[in-house]
């Protein structure tokens, strides 16, 4: 037997919701094989088997949700393996017909069992799927209460945590799984200041937000939040409550940077290449960065984490909610690369199917509102960034120039920043060469 | 000049000597104060010498009816003050045993008043001595004692408390019990077998109010023919004692009163905490009804401050205070994770008939919400209570429905104190009834029963 266990498909993934099955008790895995959708905090991921074999059993509901990396999901089976026999004991079986109950099966041998077990002479039928299948291996030591209940409620068992005694699961533990699906157990350790986004998941989870109830005599309908949706919630208001945001906003004259933009886009047709406004953005952003490093952090507790690459994340509108793909080093990346990134970035991200590496990471965020005809918006954080830059529209204004009136194309950006980390004449100091940059931009492409 | 500790426990009792057992248990090092005796009023004053006079009228019934069983027995008689000092012995032997448990547990037992002086303070009076005991956590456990008459205090001459009726001067003749709880009732039951005639006056609808009302139901018949007067829904006024008896008029509940005449008279009519004089007001510790408040893991309003046991609320039972005590300690070494569950505490009167129960009533549970799975069964169902000559009383189980949680279980009869333990255990395993219908239980045993109520509730009994 081959246990497939649920994968960590981000550093800081702790628990996956198994959305769907893409396999059934019986069919045969080849490696490579698509077996599942996980979804994670950010999005739905397919696992691929790296084994080979005939699908045994499905440890885990579709559905399930809050289910810990390393629990076992699935099972795979040899050509010839029984059936629901755990090779650990059938050997030690008496023969006589009894159901396999190998709820004494140590789990350690199971997981050191080669790959295919021959058939053991005298293996006894698969035992009726009883609901049992966490007695069998790898049992959860639950109370038989706390089983009821849990099946009753839908809540996956290897995802609660128990109080009693040895870790058994209780009744109270299932009743809180239920009253706060994603609260984690109780745990007396600190998580290391060194890992500030781990830390703070798992203390925003530790304290949900009060729920309010709806209207009640308005018509309306309640949808149940995914997995993006939930995460989104949190880490807003976790960055808006801990972070001390202040906001820098300067205008900043685009018909040099459009001109400019024309003048490569026309140099880059044959290359099929189109630069965006917001490209270029990136570019800028990312050397005013490297330009002013204090702006280029971490606040993370009693230390501040100054970055010598600038990884710019960017907010992209997903049907599930926001996301931001990442352009790593953008500082040092020519914008034609930029631009094909970015392009390929924000297809999968409307797919729902970025890797966890490239949404997870950046030193610095752009959220750009300008194609809605936002004229100047305050973004939020990403901790644990320590600024975003939020972009309005380009359009044309009146504008002094010497000491006349004139017409050009401008947008104006602000920068949120984290007050810890930044002070606001360093804050300035960028917003001061992202203008310069974007102003005379022959600096993007030098 | 201040004496350092860990923790300081303020009461001897089941709650506060357990407490100091877990305490040093767990490496602290403990004080625990006294005024009086070592044990508190349970093995003192209460459970445990009113279970060596049960025991004793127990088998004066029994020797009353030795031909129910085939023996002959002549001359069969009592002498109470025997019966007293026998019951005093045992008190007298656990007292020694906790002093034992003490010095084992290397607990420090300081004998005096102690008074919170200030937070993490108390200062221990022993006539004109004063010791002062510091700690960085304290637990109360001063436990209860009895409440009076308004008006009429008992005297220990006809008018009597739980202490009083335990020691008593001399056999009542006509005895008046005023209240229907376990410590009425443990009373009314021993002056009854040995031969006094005893009214029960209780102004609630039902005797034993707490239990499950066919409980209720069941010792109001059963009591009634072992020739008891009860009087439900009654009142007791103008008790006055005088020289050779005590008058007391009762309002039945048709509303006629009547002044009777009783030899003596037993007030059970509940308890008072012992809050006084220890100093929480000034500290202004929170209390309800006189009771400390705690959270459940027995912390007081006050930082450092805890209050187990009697004084700290309902139920009034010795193992409900060791429990919260064991809670305290552990939640002071940063261990206890689960709070006091009320609903899991059993509560035992040793009368005879015997009632036991554990969790909800039929009625609370129905009352709660629940659908509810009932199941009873009868003594006269069983082989072992009828060769036991015992076969009145049964078995009764309340399931939720949807879960298959054992809401509550109540018993009457024969030895069901040492029955339902089992299903407190079940409650604690949270067990469903799936676990309880697979148990083997032993043949012949009175415990079969619990089986045959559990199948009952789902409509499996098998000798019925």
């Amino acid at each position: 037997m081959i246990d497939i266990t649920m994968p960590a498909l981000s550093p800081t993934m702790e628990t996956g919701t198994l959305s769907k099955w893409l396999v059934k008790v019986g069919d045969v895995v080849k490696s490579g094989d698509v077996l599942a959708e996980i979804e994670t905090d950010k999005a739905t991921m397919e696992v691929e088997s790296i084994d080979e074999g005939i699908v045994d059993q499905l440890v885990v509901d579709a559905g399930a949700e809050g289910v810990p990396v390393g629990q076992v999901i699935m099972r795979l089976r040899g050509e010839g393996e029984a059936a629901g026999a755990g090779p650990a004991t059938s050997s030690e079986m008496s023969g006589d017909g009894a159901p396999a109950i190998t709820v004494d099966a140590p789990a350690t041998a199971l997981a050191e069992a080669p790959k295919v077990e021959p058939v053991a002479a005298q293996t006894p039928p698969t035992p009726p799927a009883s609901g049992r299948e966490d007695e069998k291996e790898g049992r959860v030591n639950a109370s038989p209460l706390a089983r009821r209940i849990a099946e009753a409620k839908s809540v996956a068992l290897a995802g609660v945590a128990g109080s009693g005694p040895n870790g058994r699961i209780v009744r109270a533990d299932v009743e809180a799984a239920v009253a706060a699906p994603k609260a984690l157990p109780v745990t007396t350790e600190n998580p290391p200041a060194t890992a500030p986004l781990q830390a703070e998941e798992s203390k925003a989870a530790a304290a949900p937000a009060p729920v309010p109830s709806p209207i009640s005599d308005i018509p309306h309908e309640v949808a149940k939040l995914g997995n993006v949706r939930k995460i989104i919630a949190r880490r807003l208001t976790e960055a808006k409550a801990t972070i001390p945001h202040i906001y820098l906003t300067v205008d900043v004259k685009l018909d040099a940077l459009l001109k400019l933009r024309g003048e490569l886009n026309a140099a880059l047709e044959p290359r099929k290449i189109k630069l965006s406004v917001n490209d270029m953005v990136i570019k800028a952003l990312a050397l005013a960065l490297r330009q002013v490093p204090k702006c280029n952090v971490s606040f993370a507790g009693d230390n501040l984490i100054t970055y010598s690459r600038a990884d710019i994340s960017v907010a992209v509108a997903a049907p599930s909610g926001l996301i931001t793909p990442i352009i790593v080093g953008a500082d040092a990346k020519p914008m034609s690369v930029i631009a094909v990134e970015m392009k390929a970035l924000a297809e999968k991200a409307r797919e729902g199917k970025l890797q966890p590496h490239e949404y997870q990471g950046g030193t610095a965020s752009v959220s750009n509102l300008g194609m809605f005809g936002i004229r100047n918006f305050d973004a939020v954080i990403n901790p644990p960034q320590a600024m975003i830059l939020a972009v309005g529209a380009g359009e044309k204004r009146a504008v002094v120039v010497g000491d006349a009136l004139a017409i050009a194309t401008v947008m104006t950006v602000t920068g949120s920043f984290d007050h810890r980390a930044i002070d606001g004449a360093d804050g300035a100091e960028l917003m001061g060469a992202f203008k310069a940059l974007i102003e005379a931009p022959l600096g993007l492409v030098a | 000049m201040s004496e350092a500790f860990d923790l300081v426990i303020l009461g001897s009792g089941p709650g506060g000597y357990v407490a100091a057992i877990r305490a040093s248990q767990l490496g602290m090092k403990v004080a625990i104060i006294e005024r009086e005796r070592l044990g508190g009023i349970c093995l003192n004053w209460g459970c445990i010498p009113t279970k060596a006079l049960l025991r004793t009228s127990e088998i004066y019934h029994y020797m009353q009816n030795a031909a129910s069983y085939g023996l002959s027995a002549t001359g069969v008689g009592f002498d109470l003050a025997k019966i007293t000092e026998r019951s005093r012995k045992v008190a007298g032997q656990l007292n020694s045993g906790v002093k034992g448990l003490m010095k084992k547990n290397k607990v420090t037992v300081v004998e005096g008043s102690g008074t919170l002086t200030s937070a993490g303070e108390v200062t221990v009076t022993t006539g004109d001595q004063t010791r002062v005991l510091t700690a960085p956590n304290i637990i109360i456990a001063t436990g209860a004692r009895a409440r009076d008459l308004p008006g009429v205090a008992a005297d220990g001459q006809r008018i009597w408390t739980y202490r009083h009726a335990m020691v008593p001067p001399e056999m009542p003749t006509k005895l008046l019990v005023i209240g229907s709880g376990a410590i009425g009732i443990e009373f009314a039951s021993f002056y009854n077998d040995m031969g006094a005639e005893v009214t029960v006056v209780e102004m609630l609808d039902r005797v034993l109010p707490i239990e499950d009302e066919e409980v209720s139901a069941f010792m109001l018949k059963t009591l009634t023919k072992q020739k008891m007067r009860i009087l439900i829904g009654a009142k007791v006024s103008d008790v006055t004692p005088g020289a050779s008896d005590v008058k007391a008029t009762i309002t039945t509940a048709d509303g006629t009163a009547a002044i009777e005449s009783f030899s003596h008279v037993i007030v059970a009519i509940g308890i008072v905490p012992n809050t006084e004089n220890i100093g929480l007001e000034a500290l202004g510790v929170a209390t309800e009804r006189g009771h400390i408040v705690n959270d459940g893991f027995g912390r007081t309003n006050v930082a450092g401050l805890w209050a187990i046991g009697d004084v700290a609320g309902a139920p009034w039972l010795a193992h409900k205070a060791s429990h919260e005590g064991i809670i305290a300690v552990e939640t002071i070494a940063g261990q206890h994770v689960h709070p006091m569950d009320k609903a899991a505490i059993p509560g035992c009167t040793y009368s005879r008939p015997q009632v036991a129960s554990v969790g909800m009533t039929e009625a609370k549970a129905k009352a709660a919400g629940y659908d509810v799975k009932v199941g009873k069964f009868p003594f006269i169902g069983n082989g072992k209570a009828i060769a036991l000559g015992e076969a009145e009383g049964f078995i009764k189980t309340v399931f939720d429905a949807a879960t298959g949680e054992l809401l509550g279980a109540h018993m009457v009869g024969a030895e069901v104190t040492e029955l339902i333990q089992g299903y407190v255990i079940a409650r604690q395993l949270e067990t469903t009834e799936a676990e309880l219908i697979e148990t083997v239980f032993a043949h012949p045993t009175l415990s079969e029963m619990m089986h045959e109520s559990v199948l009952d509730a789902y409509g499996r009994t098998l000798h019925m």
